[in-house]
């Protein structure tokens, strides 16, 4: 991917964003490396879409610098930036047929063979019998990928999308989704792709940036920021987490240490614990969590108080002796179900669960994701 | 209609249905009355008085004189061609002036857009006749406006090209146009801004985005979406401006008369019905051939 040992990456040094009553994104460092598709993933407000707008040229930055490979980009004006971004809202000209719109940014560069680079790029997105349309005679889906060509056909050094499914109902976006990954893959150029769905950033980003409060949050390959959230607020909005009070107990070996909730103690991978940190939120996956003792020498007991099966999966909510209600998926495999009101033991594996410093809100992050769906 | 019957098929009953047809008409009816009248029926007596021949005191006679249209058009061209000048101009003062204005009121006055657009609208609360008495005194010799513009030797380009005859300001085809340009800039100005209104500020930045500097934006976005109401706009300033004598009588000199006035002064003084209703005539028949040239030159059909 970065062959060129980074000759385009994109940068951003202590990237700053205050407007006059709040800051809207704090100093911000990343690296996005040539190539890759990037996800800025957060929920609304979090500073994400300012983020990407200073990164077009579309918003001043208060503080801080954008490169691109070795240039500074940080007050080159929007239209001489090699960026381009597919809008949330698509910002196609109503005025212009399909092919005009596509050719529009190769035609402000004077490109001579804008016509066949246009139709090349209408034929990737699969629109090219509609070329000699108006962008309104479309459907949303089309209209997107006609945002996409537009964008794609002038090969940016960086192409960024702020939300570009959103206006998508859910199977189209489904399908939207492989088929970006599909073509950013063929045309290889970086994308940062900004979403508050955590599933989208997930099954299309090479890594994530989550950010919240305009700051950035945690930085890492989706599997990563999966099973090792760093704070409590990863934990929650991407995908569900089981949080317990816990202390960690001193000793333990080079690999696990063992942490103490309500009188029970419970085995953790030492690399999954933050260092010098006392008391931890023990967190675990859903899906990570076993009914009986198959899954691991972690064990706690209580009552199977909420069914919900899905077909290919079962969630239960097992309610704690001291009153929390753990949830538990458990994949539709055969194994034995339990039923409303059974006295059950849950067991993980010690590599299946992840600490973090208590002195966060365990909240953090759970409330945004049902927002939007 | 077609949607209206597929929904009112089932609930409502045949009583209803019934009325339900009619209203539409009835409701087209106030006003078709009020063009047939107002309208319909003073184009027909204007029409037929053109081609009538004889004099106030001993009545009209209906002769089908239709000589009397090459005659008006031999004798008055001068006019014709000066008013439609002189609207033209004014029209291109408005636009250069109005659109700049309406731009800076739709897309950047925010919580002022409505204070400006009163501002815009204001000179409405004054008669017509007054505004234009007005600009007697603004112009007049002994005010700065005159002694200012001859100081900076204003007077003298403006000799030069032939706008005025002398030093003043007052009494020139250049006062002329400046009254009309003022008088029909509102009517400019408010097509403009209900279309740059609705122009998607997102445009422009997408535009920008993909290369385009402000002035390539400005002309491969913003014009042409503005179109509409640029059209509307000249249009509404064109053709009264085309038909005005205001402004000639009050601001101008006896070089400047445009055909407003000359069909005013045969109506009202030389008594001359028959003259004044082909003059009006060949003046709605110009109008009516340039403006449609106009428009499909200006292709806005699929932009409206």
């Amino acid at each position: 991917m970065s062959e060129q040992e980074g000759k385009g990456d994109l940068g951003l040094v202590a990237l700053t964003k205050s407007f006059a009553s709040f800051t809207a994104v704090h100093p911000l460092d990343l690296t996005v490396p040539q190539g890759s598709f990037f996800a800025l993933l957060g929920p609304s407000g979090c500073g994400k879409t300012t983020t990407l707008r200073m990164i077009a040229g579309l918003e001043e930055p208060t503080g801080g610098r954008i490169r691109i490979g070795d240039s500074d980009i940080t007050h080159t004006k929007a239209y001489q930036r090699n960026v381009n971004t597919v809008f949330q809202s698509y910002a196609l000209f109503p005025h212009m047929s399909v092919l005009d719109n596509v050719m529009f940014g190769l035609r402000r560069r004077g490109d001579k063979d804008a016509k066949a680079k246009a139709n090349e790029v209408l034929e990737l997105v699969q629109l090219g019998q509609v070329s000699d349309k108006k962008p309104t005679q479309l459907s949303g889906g089309m209209q997107q990928r006609v945002a996409l060509a537009r964008a794609l056909v002038n090969r940016p050094d960086v192409l960024l999308l702020d939300e570009p499914l959103g206006a998508l109902d859910l199977k189209l976006r489904r399908q939207m989704q492989i088929e970006l990954k599909r073509i950013q893959q063929e045309v290889g150029l970086t994308f940062i792709h900004v979403t508050h769905d955590q599933e989208e950033a997930m099954t299309m980003a090479d890594s994530i940036a989550v950010m919240n409060a305009g700051r950035l949050e945690q930085l890492g390959d989706p599997a990563t920021l999966y099973e090792q959230p760093q704070s409590t607020f990863v934990a929650n909005f991407l995908g569900q987490s089981n949080l317990l009070r816990a202390t960690v107990n001193p000793g333990g070996t080079d690999h696990i240490v063992t942490v103490r909730t309500h009188d029970t103690d419970l085995e953790v991978s030492r690399e999954h614990l933050p260092d010098g940190v006392n008391d931890v939120w023990l967190g675990v996956r859903p899906e990570k969590l076993r009914l009986g003792e198959a899954g691991g020498p972690n064990h706690l007991r209580g009552t199977v108080r909420d069914v919900s099966f899905s077909g290919v999966a079962t969630q239960y909510s097992v309610q704690m002796p001291w009153g929390q209600e753990l949830i538990v998926v458990q994949q539709n495999d055969g194994t034995a179900r339990a039923a409303l009101g059974e006295n059950v033991t849950v067991s993980w594996a010690a590599q299946h669960g992840f600490a973090l410093d208590a002195s966060q809100d365990a909240e953090a992050g759970a409330e945004l994701v049902d927002d939007h769906g | 209609m077609a949607e209206g019957s597929v929904l009112s098929t089932g609930s409502s009953a045949p009583p209803s249905r019934r009325r339900r047809n009619w209203v539409p008409y009835a409701l087209l009816l106030p006003g078709l009355l009020w063009l047939v009248v107002f309208f319909v029926l003073p184009m027909v007596t204007l029409g037929s008085q053109s081609l009538q021949e004889g004099n106030v005191d001993d009545g009209y006679t209906f002769t089908g004189n239709v000589g009397i249209y090459a005659d008006a058009l031999r004798q008055y061209w001068p006019q014709y061609l000066r008013s439609f000048l002189y609207a033209g101009t004014a029209t291109v003062l408005a636009l250069l002036l109005g659109y700049p204005l309406a731009y800076f009121i739709a897309q950047k006055a925010g919580r002022y857009k409505n204070l400006v657009l009163v501002l815009v609208i204001a000179p409405f609360f004054t008669s017509f006749l007054i505004r234009t008495l007005a600009w007697r005194t603004i112009l007049s010799d002994d005010w700065f406006v005159t002694t200012w513009a001859q100081k900076l030797h204003i007077t003298d380009l403006l000799q030069a090209v032939g706008l005025t005859s002398n030093d003043s300001l007052l009494n020139s085809k250049f006062a002329v146009i400046m009254g009309l340009t003022y008088n029909f800039l509102p009517f400019m100005i408010l097509p403009l801004y209900t279309s740059l209104e609705r122009l998607d500020p997102r445009l422009i930045e997408a535009a920008g985005d993909l290369y385009a500097s402000p002035w390539q934006t400005f002309r491969k976005v913003t014009w042409p979406l503005s179109l509409p109401g640029v059209v509307a706009g000249t249009l509404l300033t064109f053709i009264p401006a085309a038909g005005d004598f205001i402004n000639a009588r009050l601001l101008g000199n006896t070089q400047t008369t445009m055909i407003g006035s000359v069909i005013d002064s045969q109506f009202l003084r030389v008594l001359d019905y028959p003259l004044a209703a082909a003059l009006s005539f060949i003046l709605l028949i110009l109008i009516v051939g340039i403006v449609s040239v106009y428009v499909r030159r200006a292709g806005t059909e699929e932009l409206l």
